[in-house]
């Protein structure tokens, strides 16, 4: 019996880990894959992390450190090399390891902190042939900075989410050309900074409402079809073109892995891909906590940081008090938004709730209605899809009984 | 000089090679690939065929039912998973109904037993998420799924675990028969055979041609197909056929013996024997005529798309004859050719038989061949008991297809070895779950490099061309 | 009088901040939300500056990541990143460490600790 387990060593598991610590919990495990704490921060060699949190500029395995360096000095032990195969509903962990084999371990309390992956090609059904040269862009990143290795010399980059755009400076500054980036949609989905420092500062352009239609060549990709598409994002006939290139990076959006937590029966949201939580990041099972990007695909480590030590704090109150939920309450979303975290509460608190917006929005009116009155307006100049919001829930404005739902109104649509 | 060089190491050239290993002889296979299984074998439905579909009295119709029968026991001597899970030919109205008593009688001419015609209400109990619209169906209990690759992989590495060789990347360009010998060669290297079998698959008609005869022209016929999750392998639990219409053959729908869901293919006739490209459009249309036969299909399922080339022969039939003493050829084996190929391997020893090769059986053939160890497949005991006893088997690489580090290296040193990431994908299922390499595959090109003995940026998807890499940073790459 | 719109790169909210200028005066600075953003926009004007990552070969073959531990002259990034690409770094190494002094007005430090394999 452990009291807690943690599942992944990435940030969110770090954090979770010494807010569990703060809060009491003394007998914490934590089990990574990898041979080093951080996950995929020691990929991110980049800057830009850590502002909201330490106040300053700091690249992946920098931010990894500030927290693997107080996990070494608290003595909390990790498992490195080490998968976990399955959770049960009652918290039996079963893992691998090459020195221990297959072992179980019941805990008294668990934190899923498993991360998320990239969606693959296979998922958008680009047309063509099957050569090397393909890679997710966060594949092509640990190649780059951890496997010093160039995938290529001229790159086609479909998908404007971040890790694309800090992979197109990433490629240029290895010597390789970009030659565009393909963006399905209007607008990208990467920060504005991004697109200013990883494309405007290399003159790789950035090719809004386009998308990659074909792909060629035999052994090793030669070259891609792109064409604008239309509303619908279908491709336009008209528009298509021949960009040669030895290299194609895709970088078209991450899923939560939630296969575990599918195992321990936990229920699900859909819009998310990630568990449906309280405001403890408490999943539908008793003793289970998720946090960081299994739970909801973040923009910044910084959020996963701070959602992390809500969980690590919770599941310690969990193991110390077992609390019986006060309240059981949902929150509606608008067809504005596209979900909250939590999306349930259980307890009259204070706490944040974030959520997420489908489009582009400007001089936005967010209001918090009880049973269809406003009880609660705020005012934000501008939301986009792809940073995420936040707003105050307080402690009055949860009572049993109450139905509440999160709405915007824009006074203009982007 | 070897006593027979078998031209391709797909699974005719595969089961051949095996059946012959059984005697005395010296064996080569000649593959252009990098790898065995890499041409039409690696990308095809993977069924094997009860035997209803082929016209009365053709060796498609004979080889097909003998090799449906087979196929079980073979596929248990080399360890490769074969599920028998039968077969429904569903039909939508009447004149469906009156195709399925046809394909029902044709069946049970060509010898196929154990067919039914079923009604609608019978069909939707086997299959509750077929249509409401299904009428009736044929269905054929003995209709079986494999996976075609692991099948003719495993086929060769039992050739040549009992002394036949696989030269990779031989792309024969030249035959010459001098004082009863044939010498054939590629650009860099040459053997010599007294006997040749030409299981060239797409290019049989240019191997034979090599060797003189030019009566075999092959047409490539472009099937593209859709894989779905694991999480959509129950939504059939039998291969789905429809009824063949003026409208074409439709496509099928079947779980595969992976537990996957696969959905094609598409029939398109090219000129192109390279050409393995999908298509938008192929990939919309198996789209939509599955749909069409499902209450609903999980379109955001699709985990893959690929596109085979099936080698339509001249004839109509399976291509089985011999042009001259000592060269026979295995040409126009598409559909049912996978079902056949066993039957096709023992119809060709006896032709060879014919033209007076001496076939002793050896004392020593071992026809079994171990399955390879799948972490996700066994018990925790044995799964420990590999640990303890080399503990990269407790090293799990692919996360979404559990495989550990073990399996990796014990595919990169077995029979046929693995030698790119697609020959690991292929033995081991690494690489090809949800997140389709996303996460292992740089840890797969360590295995591979360090096993190899090459340098990391050397390791190839498919051979030859296709590294993963082109150079390493800071060593000139910014020149 | 001139004007320029410019993507604020100092924090994720990438304010969009608009600089007015007479020559190489400038009368106006808008659209910051921080002190920050009015020194970044300043200095994009008049000497663009970047913080430069990236990686550095090390003596046992592989890689460690290290950066600039200052922003450098915009327009020397490459000169940087050749100047790095022509050194090694012995190891072990820690983080923080000065591994190429006084390039461009900075340092090349190391981000990470690396043991000798």
């Amino acid at each position: 019996m452990t009291d807690l387990v943690i599942i992944g060593g990435g940030p969110a598991g770090m954090s979770a880990a010494v807010a569990a610590y703060e809060s009491g919990v003394r007998d914490i495990l934590m089990l990574e894959r990898d041979e080093h704490l951080g996950g995929i921060l020691q990929q991110c060699i980049h800057n830009g992390f850590g502002l909201h949190r330490f106040g300053e500029e700091l690249t992946g395995p920098e931010y990894a450190w500030k927290y693997e360096k107080i996990i070494q000095e608290l003595g909390i032990p990790v498992k490195y090399r080490t998968m976990v195969l399955s959770v049960t509903p009652g918290r039996i962990i079963t893992a691998a390891n090459e020195e221990e084999g297959i072992f179980s371990i019941q805990a008294g309390a668990v934190i899923l902190c498993m991360g998320c992956r990239e969606r693959p090609r296979g998922a958008l059904n680009i047309a063509g042939t099957r050569p090397a040269g393909i890679y997710s862009a966060g594949t092509a990143q640990k190649l780059v900075n951890q496997k010093g290795c160039l995938p290529g010399r001229e790159a086609v980059i479909l998908g404007s989410g971040d890790i694309g755009l800090i992979m197109a400076r990433r490629m240029t500054l290895e010597g390789a050309r970009v030659k565009a980036v393909c963006e399905l949609m209007p607008y990208s989905g990467g920060l504005a900074r991004n697109i200013e420092q990883c494309l405007r500062d290399f003159n790789i352009p950035l090719l809004l409402s386009h998308t990659v239609v074909q792909i060629h060549g035999r052994k090793r990709i030669e070259g891609v079809t792109i064409a604008a598409v239309d509303e619908n994002r279908k491709p336009l006939e008209d528009t298509r073109e021949y960009i040669p290139c030895d290299t194609l990076l895709l970088s078209v959006g991450l899923i939560p892995e939630n296969e575990l937590s599918l195992m321990a029966g936990i229920e699900m949201d859909p819009v998310t891909g990630g568990a449906l939580v309280d405001q403890d990041r408490q999943t539908s099972r008793e003793g289970i906590f998720a946090c960081g990007n299994v739970l909801h695909v973040h923009d910044l480590v910084d959020f996963v940081s701070q959602e992390a030590e809500i969980a690590g704090r919770s599941a310690a109150a969990y193991l110390e008090r077992k609390p019986k939920p006060e309240l059981s309450l949902s929150l509606a979303v608008d067809s504005r938004i596209r979900y909250t975290v939590p999306q349930r509460i259980t307890r009259a608190e204070d706490f944040t709730v974030f959520f997420r917006v489908r489009d582009r929005y400007q001089n936005v009116r967010l209001n918090l209605l009880d049973r269809g009155n406003v009880i609660y307006t705020a005012r934000k100049p501008r939301m986009t899809p792809g940073e995420m919001e936040s707003i105050r829930m307080r402690k009055e404005f949860l009572h049993q009984g109450a139905e509440l739902k999160l709405e915007l109104e824009p006074e203009q649509k982007l | 000089m070897y006593d027979i060089a078998i031209i391709g190491a797909g699974v005719v050239g595969g089961m051949l090679a095996r059946a012959l290993s059984a005697y005395d002889l010296s064996i080569c296979i000649l593959e252009k690939e990098h790898d065995a299984a890499a041409g039409t074998t690696c990308a095809n439905s993977g069924i094997v065929h009860a035997g209803y579909d082929a016209p009365e009295g053709s060796l498609k119709a004979r080889l097909n039912v003998q090799g449906s029968l087979m196929m079980e026991r073979i596929a248990g001597e080399l360890g490769v998973p074969y599920r028998r899970n039968g077969s429904l030919v569903i039909g939508f109205g009447e004149e469906d109904r009156e195709t399925i008593r046809k394909l029902y009688l044709r069946g049970l001419s060509n010898g196929v037993s154990g067919m039914q015609i079923l009604e609608g209400v019978r069909v939707q109990e086997l299959e509750p998420d077929l249509s409401d619209c299904v009428t009736c169906a044929l269905y054929a209990p003995s209709c079986a799924i494999i996976c075609p690759y692991e099948l003719a992989i495993a086929a060769v590495g039992n050739a040549m675990d009992n002394g036949a060789e696989l030269f990779c990347n031989f792309e024969v360009k030249h035959i010459e028969k001098k004082e009863g010998v044939f010498e054939i060669s590629s650009d860099t290297q040459s053997i010599s055979a007294a006997y040749v079998v030409n299981a060239a698959g797409i290019h049989g008609d240019e191997v034979a041609a090599m060797a003189g005869d030019s009566s075999i022209r092959l047409r490539p016929r472009r099937g593209e197909y859709l894989l779905l999750d694991r999480e959509c392998g129950s939504l059939v639990s039998h291969t789905i056929f429809r009824t063949p219409s003026e409208r074409g053959k439709g496509i099928l729908i079947t779980p595969t013996v992976d537990g996957n869901l696969l959905l094609g293919p598409t029939s398109q006739d090219t000129e192109d024997k390279e050409d393995f490209s999908t298509t938008a459009s192929g990939l919309e249309r198996i789209l939509a005529l599955a749909g069409e036969n499902l209450k609903s299909l999980p379109y955001n399922k699709v985990i893959t798309s690929f596109c085979g080339l099936r080698a339509v022969g001249n004839t109509g039939d399976f291509i089985l004859t011999s042009p001259m003493q000592g060269f026979v050829n295995a040409a126009g084996i598409e559909s049912p050719g996978l079902s056949a190929a066993p039957a096709i391997a023992e119809y060709i020893v006896e032709l060879l038989k014919k033209q007076g090769m001496r076939l002793r059986r050896k004392e020593d053939f071992q026809p079994i061949r171990e399955p390879a160890y799948a972490f996700r497949n066994a018990s925790p005991e044995e799964k420990n008991q590999w640990i303890r006893r080399d503990k990269s088997y407790g090293r799990v690489v692919c996360r979404c297809e559990t495989v550990t580090e073990g399996e990796i290296i014990a595919a990169i040193r077995a029979n046929p070895p693995a030698r790119d990431l697609d020959g690991i994908k292929r033995r081991t299922r690494a690489q090809m779950g949800r997140c389709q390499g996303g996460f292992c595959m740089p840890y797969l090109a360590e295995i591979l490099a360090r096993e190899l003995g090459i340098p990391y940026e050397a390791v190839t998807k498919s051979g030859a061309g296709s590294e993963i890499c082109t150079g390493r940073t800071k060593e000139g790459s910014r020149e | 009088m001139t004007e320029r719109k410019i993507t604020c790169i100092i924090c994720p909210m990438g304010c969009s901040i608009t600089v007015k200028s007479e020559g190489a005066r400038i009368t106006e600075i808008s659209g910051n939300t921080c002190r920050r953003g009015a020194a970044y926009a300043e200095a994009e004007i008049t000497h663009p500056e970047r913080t430069l990552t990236t990686t550095m070969r090390c003596d046992n073959g592989e890689r460690l990541p290290v950066k600039t531990d200052r922003p450098i002259p915009k327009e020397k990034m490459m000169d940087c990143m050749e100047l790095i690409d022509s050194c090694t770094a012995s190891l072990p190494v820690s983080i923080g460490d000065i591994l190429l002094a006084d390039v461009f007005g900075s340092n090349i430090v190391a981000t990470a600790n690396k043991q000798e394999s």
